[in-house]
């Protein structure tokens, strides 16, 4: 299961890896990757024109992923996409390091989709944990290499050499890279030598932790950077979707374009027609520009024969999930060790606990509305210009839909404006292949208004957490059983990721990750339910920090409300049931420490944050809440508090400051990873008190930032973050900040004022209701 | 036909005069470094100067620019060296930088209103322009270090 979902080697994609040019250096000048670039481009994030780098002369290649030229500039192929997590800086600077050379020296190229990179996805907060190993050893290949020739050059024991700053010494000589590539150097290695190379003790890393400016910023900042929605191509026509009232079980019944006819540019209205099942129901309006096709599209009338989606709304979803949690043979029974019987465990127990927890529909509401622009190019291949997470899911797709092999479709992937999980699922560039396809391949532009981006969303779906606690006469917890209920993305998008559960059930990980948690509870249960109702009624996606991001909000809501139940403090319940002992004890490489390292996250944050302490005016208080980050396999161990106080009137949230300890391993960038905490945390606020819409007659009812509400930067408090200090594997910080936040609120709102809150997000007519109750 | 200033020169555009200038800078310009994000004018990523003042370009009328003077990101500063844009790369403020054109935009505005603008002045200004990936720390931060340094360069020059 570990190697099918998360690949963590050099293999990002075995069988084709060995197979591919993996072991070849390619020295030949000017050597392209897979086809000719046209239009705009987005490769290189660091120019304005966004051209990759050219090399000067001929070039070396000691592995896959980068190039020397003779001038000594290094180009590093990067296949993750760019969103704001300065991705390809943090990859170079893991090779660079590894190599020896000169920061200025080196270049980023966000690569096309070309086979040979193996899977390219972008998600999972995966990317500088999986790159590491492989770009490392990748580093130490060019190393090894240049130093040899210069030993050869020379007459010297390589041994003797060293390799830094770009250049290559050996007592009083030196040579710069560039020279040595001139020289002719074209070191194969095998993937068995790449595994056996030395890599660098972690003291003599130079680059790393080091405050270097991140390559892609400069042109984030006059204008220059290119996303999707600035593709341009020779002669596209523009293109605006009418989208059918639900996602799926609509089918066009009738297209009247008369009164789009007045519209100058106005061209035609395409009824598309979908081979991939991916976007049924979909009309196109084509126009030369894409304002007429806005101003064409409002005119023309589509009818549509619809479904049973119609019927369904955000109170049948969540009754579903009830149902399915209630059933308790539905589901996938989570491999949790081998703990103990805990219906035995329960039926026995002195006393139990039980709560439900249960979050509203989220939307990604990435800035950037999904669009693509798609054509054939001269070659006869498929270009599909857009912006995207996981080429390797949407390439198929395109596929089908254009009903080609897969030699005849390349993606190009330019900066998104925001992904936060939307790209990972590419349907988008679907209808506007689609249309470019009914059109003999002219290049279609598509822009998706933000009312439709939001209408197509692969939301966060309404979800459905019921934990239970069983208690020995000592209060000492004996068993824990969990279950979880959502639409599942992974089964509906790419069903082969989904490992089996001990019942022999399939489970998606991201929706469940979180429940099988580092606490040492007993008897532990964690079962995992698929609703497919929701799946039925719109496609769920993966919205940033998927499962833990509503799991545990279920799970740290429910550790501070066990607590409290048996009249214990919060904060000690934690800390005595993280024990490092058995599956918590932790695995090298990626979880050495196990629960000991999350034990030590959040005993820091309650001393940095004054957790306890009972000098805060009446209403406030401190919540507290830890978490694993994304995964048991990845763990980032997060510790969060959050001071707010609580005004009885209005029932208003108010947030004052947030602190997370972040225990990630080694940081490659710091100041990328400070970054990556704060926008996670601020996400996770945005979550626990702003954002949330539901689903009504099979759509979601806010589609745009009049009714739909994000966290602004009035409501942004201030945020201390503290990164352990580790020369442990680093893992990933895209999404782990988002996880504890709501939790901590949630705990820090029972603290200040003793209502407790179980719903997502926490308005502030909940609050009221819930202090009207007097519930605890 | 519509004749206005974008960016210092003079520009007749034959396009629908009810057209967003959104697009008419994106798509007749060539200048794409105003981002389409809402089109209710409540992101703020289309946010341009029109005779000085910040202006949602997404609801904006061609016809209600005629004749105006209008800056976009890539007319504030001819190097790109405006000390909001110099801060901005100091303090690393964008992620995904799609919003970052009108957040700086936005920023330029308030200055020249506000010159040393409160952090409360900050937050009531730009908490109209939405950032999805939550750089608000450090926005506040490189506009509260711009001030200081148009300040400086003020009381040196």
């Amino acid at each position: 299961m570990d190697e099918q979902r998360l690949p963590s080697d050099d293999r990002l994609d075995a069988p084709r890896l060995s197979r591919r040019a993996f072991l070849v250096s390619m020295c030949a000048a000017g050597a392209v990757f897979g086809f000719p670039r046209s239009g705009l481009a987005a490769m290189n994030p660091g120019t304005a024109d966004g051209q990759p780098l050219e090399a000067a002369g001929r070039r070396y290649e000691p592995t896959l992923w980068y190039w020397i030229d003779t001038e000594g500039r290094v180009n590093v192929n990067v296949i993750r996409a760019e969103m704001g997590q300065h991705v390809g800086t943090a990859i170079a600077r893991i090779l660079a390091d590894e190599l020896g050379a000169r920061w200025q020296d080196v270049h980023i190229d966000h690569v096309d989709s070309d086979p040979k990179w193996g899977t390219m996805v972008t998600g999972g907060s995966w990317s500088v944990w999986q790159s590491w190993p492989v770009y490392r050893r990748a580093g130490a290949a060019g190393r090894v290499a240049l130093a040899e020739k210069a030993a050869a050059l020379w007459g010297v024991n390589a041994d003797s050499v060293t390799v830094a700053d770009g250049r290559v010494s050996a007592g009083s000589r030196s040579i710069g890279f560039g020279e040595l590539v001139r020289q002719g150097l074209d070191r194969p290695f095998s993937e068995d030598e790449l595994k056996a190379l030395p890599l660098k003790p972690h003291d003599q890393l130079t680059l790393l932790g080091q405050d270097l400016k991140a390559l892609d910023i400069d042109t984030k900042t006059n204008g220059q950077a290119i996303y999707g929605i600035d593709a341009k191509v020779e002669g596209m026509v523009h293109a605006a979707p009418i989208l059918p009232p639900t996602r799926y079980d609509c089918a066009i019944t009738a297209i009247d374009d008369s009164a789009a006819k007045g519209i100058k540019g106005y061209r035609q209205t395409l009824k598309l027609d979908d081979p991939s099942g991916t976007a049924p129901g979909w009309a196109m309006v084509i126009a030369d520009s894409h304002w007429a096709a806005r101003q064409a599209a409002d005119r023309v009338k589509v009818s549509y024969r619809t479904g049973d989606a119609t019927d369904v709304g955000e109170a049948e979803i969540q009754a579903e999930n009830r149902r399915l949690i209630d059933d308790s043979g539905a589901g996938a029974i989570m491999d949790t060790g081998d703990t103990g019987d805990v219906d035995a465990a329960f039926a026995d127990a002195a006393d139990t606990f039980q709560a439900d927890y249960s979050t509203q529909t989220v939307l990604h509401f990435q800035l950037e509305p999904v669009n693509a622009l798609v054509f054939r190019n001269d070659d006869g291949v498929w270009e599909v210009h857009t912006g995207n997470q996981w080429q390797s899911l949407c390439l198929p797709w395109l596929q089908k839909a254009l009903g080609v092999d897969e030699d005849q479709v390349v993606m190009r992937t330019y900066m998104l404006g925001g992904g936060f999980g939307r790209r990972l699922n590419g349907d988008y560039a679907i209808p506007a292949a689609l249309a470019s396809k009914a059109l003999d391949g002219k290049p279609v532009k598509m822009i998706l208004t933000r009312a439709d981006d939001s209408h197509f969303d692969s939301v966060r779906p309404p979800t459905l957490s019921r934990l239970r606690m069983a208690f020995d006469a000592d209060k000492k917890v004996v068993a824990m059983d969990s279950s979880v209920a959502s639409g599942w993305p992974t089964k509906v998008m790419i069903p082969g990721f989904m490992p089996k559960g001990t019942n022999g059930e399939p489970y998606d990980p991201f929706s469940s990750d979180g429940i099988d948690h580092w606490y040492g509870v007993g008897a532990q249960r964690a079962r995992a339910i698929s609703n497919e109702l929701a799946e039925h009624t719109f496609r769920p996606g993966w919205l940033r920090s998927v499962s833990p991001g509503w799991i545990n909000f279920a799970v740290e809501s429910f550790m501070d409300e066990a607590a409290r139940h048996i009249g214990a403090d919060p904060l000690r319940f934690r800390l005595d049931h993280f024990k490092a002992e058995g599956r918590n004890a932790g695995q090298a490489p990626n979880s050495v420490g196990g629960a000991r390292r999350q034990a030590a996250v959040l005993e820091r944050v309650a001393e940095l944050s004054g957790y306890g302490r009972d000098d805060l005016p009446a209403d406030s208080a401190i919540g507290i809440a830890t978490t694993y980050g994304q995964s048991r396999d990845m763990p980032t161990w997060v510790g969060g508090a959050v001071h707010l106080s609580v005004d009885r009137e209005s029932g208003r949230v108010h947030v004052h400051k947030i602190w997370l300890v972040v225990d990630c391993g080694t940081v490659v960038d710091p100041n990328g990873a400070r970054a990556q905490v704060e926008g996670s945390a601020l996400w996770g606020l945005s979550m626990a008190l702003y954002e949330g819409t539901e689903f009504k007659n099979g759509r979601v009812v806010d589609t745009n930032l009049d009714s739909y509400q994000p966290l602004r930067m009035i409501d942004a408090p201030e945020i201390e973050i503290e990164l352990v200090e580790s020369t442990e594997v680093p893992v990933g910080l895209g999404e782990p900040g988002t996880t504890v936040v709501a939790p901590a609120i949630a705990n820090g709102i029972q603290a200040a004022v003793g209502a407790r809150l179980r719903h997502l997000p926490i308005t502030p007519a909940a609050v009221l209701e819930a202090l009207k109750e007097g519930s605890a | 036909m519509i004749e206005c200033t974008i960016n210092g020169e003079t520009v007749r555009l034959d396009a629908d005069p009810d057209m967003p200038l959104l697009w008419a800078l994106r798509d007749l310009a060539g200048l794409s470094g105003t981002k389409f994000g809402c089109g209710i004018g409540l992101c703020g990523a289309c946010t341009v100067h029109v005779g000085g003042r910040a202006t949602r370009s997404c609801i904006t009328p061609l016809k209600d620019v005629a004749g105006a003077d209008i800056t976009t990101i890539e007319g504030l500063d001819a190097d790109g060296a405006h000390p909001l844009q110099q801060a901005w790369r100091e303090l690393q403020v964008p992620q995904c930088g799609y919003c970052q054109s009108g957040q700086i935009m936005q920023a330029a505005a308030l200055l020249k209103d506000i010159p040393a603008p409160t952090d409360e002045d900050i937050d009531a200004v730009m908490t109209g322009n939405l950032c999805r990936c939550m750089t608000y720390p450090r926005i506040r931060g490189a506009i509260r270090d711009a001030a200081a340094a148009i300040k400086e360069a003020s009381a040196n020059g």
